[in-house]
């Protein structure tokens, strides 16, 4: 009996790097488009955006992502040194006998204390822009949005969230994660229903994936693995997430085929017999989990 | 003049320190007087802005000119602003005690 | 001090098991783990730590139930989306907290205080070929840019006192705020490419980024067989650009095989075609004199 799916977030995560995110979620997002859902596919690794290269559509709008960026009036500001005082950033440079006092924009991590802090309306906030949401329309119905930030910018997390909020009352969103476990990945995971983790079975891979597990243990996130290149390396992977009773959604082998659909930007799902298929099944299973 | 010069200890055969916001102490040097004032780096393990933090730390001291062996696109932004003259050294050998000698030179 | 940052922009293109071959070459070296996220050298290099240190990342903000009286003008403050009311009780997620302390702030009850994060590590100790320094940022901790540059004092410190002159950082993915960390004030870097459309893309950012701080930019294209028509792009965009590759390394199991075995490919197989091909980047970058030509 085929299990209908309504407003699922999956996030697709890893704590290492390369291990086959991007290549999952692509793939997930072309079968479950191919099914007939109502998908979209939200790149949320903005430092490096990589699904673009999987799946082609046309633009549907950019919508630019900015900071708000204090800026002090220096002919209001009587030098009395609260903002200072409250910025906890060092953001501010203050020096009363010079009658000098000023933001270092790249130290502002746009919290609003400053603002708060200033008693004679001295501090106004300019938009200082971060990077990009791209929107593009795939097949009608489906979307790929992809956030962007600019080279150089310090906190991909405001344009992932961004990014997200730019859904709008999708059946399915799939996030593909920037790697790690600091902010931007938790930006990201908090915002899921359910976190596919991928790995490979090497000892970097099992190592990273502890990791990824322990953080999402503390945000008590659902999950499951899947292992990417299965057949390199050795069966330490399985045997701790058996251990953990941790499921396992999914196995793509290491194939020097694979790897070159992979390289060229090709979807295995698209071009290789059963894919999509398999793709399928782990939607089913991960909608499973969810009701679990 | 008032001159600030970073340096990697507390006196003036120390040796001069290469970075500007993180270095261990800051030397203010008086031309006029000859006197030395050795003041610990307070943003030394600054979680960030140890830059900016250190120019405001210079600066309220009254110097014309600071000496560093390097300074970051921030903290020379707000210097130029403040008219506060950068000079680079770029030779981590030199004494404190050889940069006054220089500046006495001037 | 010569101090060599491996990067890459995209994961997984091979940094570390590359780091891992070259500190092997190396008598006397320093290694800097910078990857703080998903620190892995370690397994390879299997170091003997002397020194654990706290790492202080920053400060959380946590609500005094005794006091708090739900009132939630501290959720409309927080610009960072880390206060909610979760079924009639207004509670701080720690993950998303940024330790702004405009919360404690505006509470008219003073029920919220500030607590310091110190449950980050780092390490340093000696390995086969020198010295490392590497660290364990606690997940969801901020400041990972901080602890790389903890990580790098700690490992310039060691370089100073063993006579090391050459650094290796093992840097990060990304073009955030720990690589940016991890390539200020470094005199070369290796950017780590892999011949696929997403590792050619992210090669471009991370060189961008480079390029921002004026320093030296070798490239290195691993597993290039894997796909020769984008190693072909990759090399006539680096020469378009001005920028040396350094060397091509061919796809080979064996570098997984010497991961296994916590050694570098250098150690399980010095005589390989791989591991020469290797030894031959690394003198040609390190012996380079020359300044950048931006």
């Amino acid at each position: 009996m085929p299990v209908t799916i309504r407003e699922m977030k999956i996030a697709i995560a890893s704590g290492k790097g390369g291990t086959g995110k991007t290549m999952v979620s692509a793939n997930l997002f072309y079968s479950l488009q191919n099914a007939g859902m109502k998908v979209s596919l939200v790149d949320c690794d903005a430092e490096e955006p990589n699904a673009a290269e999987f799946i082609s559509g046309s633009s549907a709008g950019v919508s630019l992502v900015s900071q708000k960026l204090p800026v002090i009036d220096t002919e209001k500001c009587t030098f009395c040194g609260k903002c200072f005082e409250y910025c906890n950033y060092h953001a501010i440079v203050f020096l009363p006998p010079a009658n000098f006092i000023q933001v270092v924009s790249d130290l502002c991590h746009d919290c609003g204390a400053c603002v708060y802090a200033c008693e004679y309306d001295a501090i106004t906030e300019i938009n200082k822009e971060l990077g990009k949401v791209n929107t593009m329309q795939v097949n009608g119905q489906c979307r790929l949005i992809e956030g962007r930030v600019n080279v150089g910018v310090y906190s991909s997390v405001p344009v992932v969230k961004k990014a997200i909020q730019s859904l709008n009352c999708e059946d399915i969103a799939i996030y593909d994660s920037p790697p790690g476990i600091s902010c931007p990945f938790i930006a990201t995971v908090v915002r899921a229903d359910y976190v596919v983790l991928v790995t490979e079975p090497t000892p970097f891979g099992l190592n990273d994936l502890k990791l990824s597990v322990a953080t999402l243990e503390q945000l008590d996130k659902p999950y499951g693995v899947i292992v990417n290149k299965a057949g390199l390396g050795n069966r330490e992977v399985y045997e701790w997430i058996a251990q953990k009773n941790i499921p396992l959604l999914m196995e793509i082998p290491f194939d020097k085929e694979i790897a070159r659909i992979y390289s060229e930007g090709r979807l295995l799902a698209e071009v290789a017999d059963g894919y999509q298929e398999r793709f399928l099944v782990l939607s089913e299973k991960i909608k499973q989990a969810c009701h679990e | 003049m008032k001159v600030a010069i970073t340096s990697t200890g507390d006196n003036t055969d120390a040796k001069i320190d290469s970075r500007f916001g993180r270095c261990s102490y800051f030397v203010v040097y008086d031309t006029e007087s000859g006197s030395t004032e050795f003041i610990p780096n307070p943003n030394l393990e600054s979680i960030e802005g140890a830059g900016p933090a250190s120019v405001q730390m210079v600066a309220s001291k009254g110097v014309s000119k600071v000496v560093s062996g390097e300074f970051g696109s921030k903290v020379k932004s707000i210097f130029d602003q403040l008219k506060i003259q950068l000079i680079v050294v770029n030779d981590p050998s030199k004494k404190i005690s050889d940069i006054i000698e220089l500046l006495n030179q001037k | 001090m010569n101090e060599i940052a491996v990067l890459s922009g995209k994961g997984g293109t091979g940094k570390t098991c590359l780091s891992a071959a070259f500190a092997t070459l190396c008598s006397n070296v320093v290694v800097a783990d910078c990857d703080v996220d998903a620190a892995n050298l370690y397994l390879i290099l299997q170091p003997e730590n002397d020194t654990e240190a706290v790492f202080v990342s920053g400060q959380k903000a946590v609500i005094n139930r005794e006091t708090c009286t739900d009132c939630g003008v501290c959720i409309s403050y927080c610009r960072f989306d880390a206060i909610s009311n979760i079924n009639g009780t207004v509670e701080i997620l720690e993950t998303s907290c940024d330790g702004c302390m405009l919360c404690m702030r505006v509470c008219p009850e003073n029920a919220i205080t500030m607590a310091i994060s110190d449950k980050s590590r780092w390490y340093s100790g000696t390995f086969r070929n020198g010295n490392m320094v590497h660290a364990r940022l606690e997940p969801g901790e901020e400041n990972s840019g901080k602890l790389v540059s903890v990580v790098r004092k700690a490992a310039r410190e060691l370089a100073k006192k063993t006579g090391a002159e050459t650094i290796i950082i093992d840097g990060p993915p990304g073009t955030g705020c720990p690589a940016i960390s991890s390539l200020t004030g470094a005199k070369k870097t290796i950017i780590v490419a892999e011949p696929t459309a997403s590792g050619f893309h992210d090669m471009k950012r991370i060189i961008e980024l480079a390029g921002n701080f004026g320093i030296k930019t070798y490239v290195v294209i691993n597993k290039y067989d894997l796909n020769r028509d984008v190693t072909n792009q990759i090399a006539d965009w680096c020469r378009e650009n001005h920028l040396p590759v350094a060397g091509n390394i061919a796809f080979d199991p064996e570098m997984v095989e010497a991961m296994l075995q916590c050694k570098s490919i250098i150690e399980l197989n010095p005589a390989s075609d791989l591991s020469r091909e290797i030894i031959t980047i690394w003198n040609k970058i390190e012996k380079d004199e020359q300044t950048t030509d931006y």
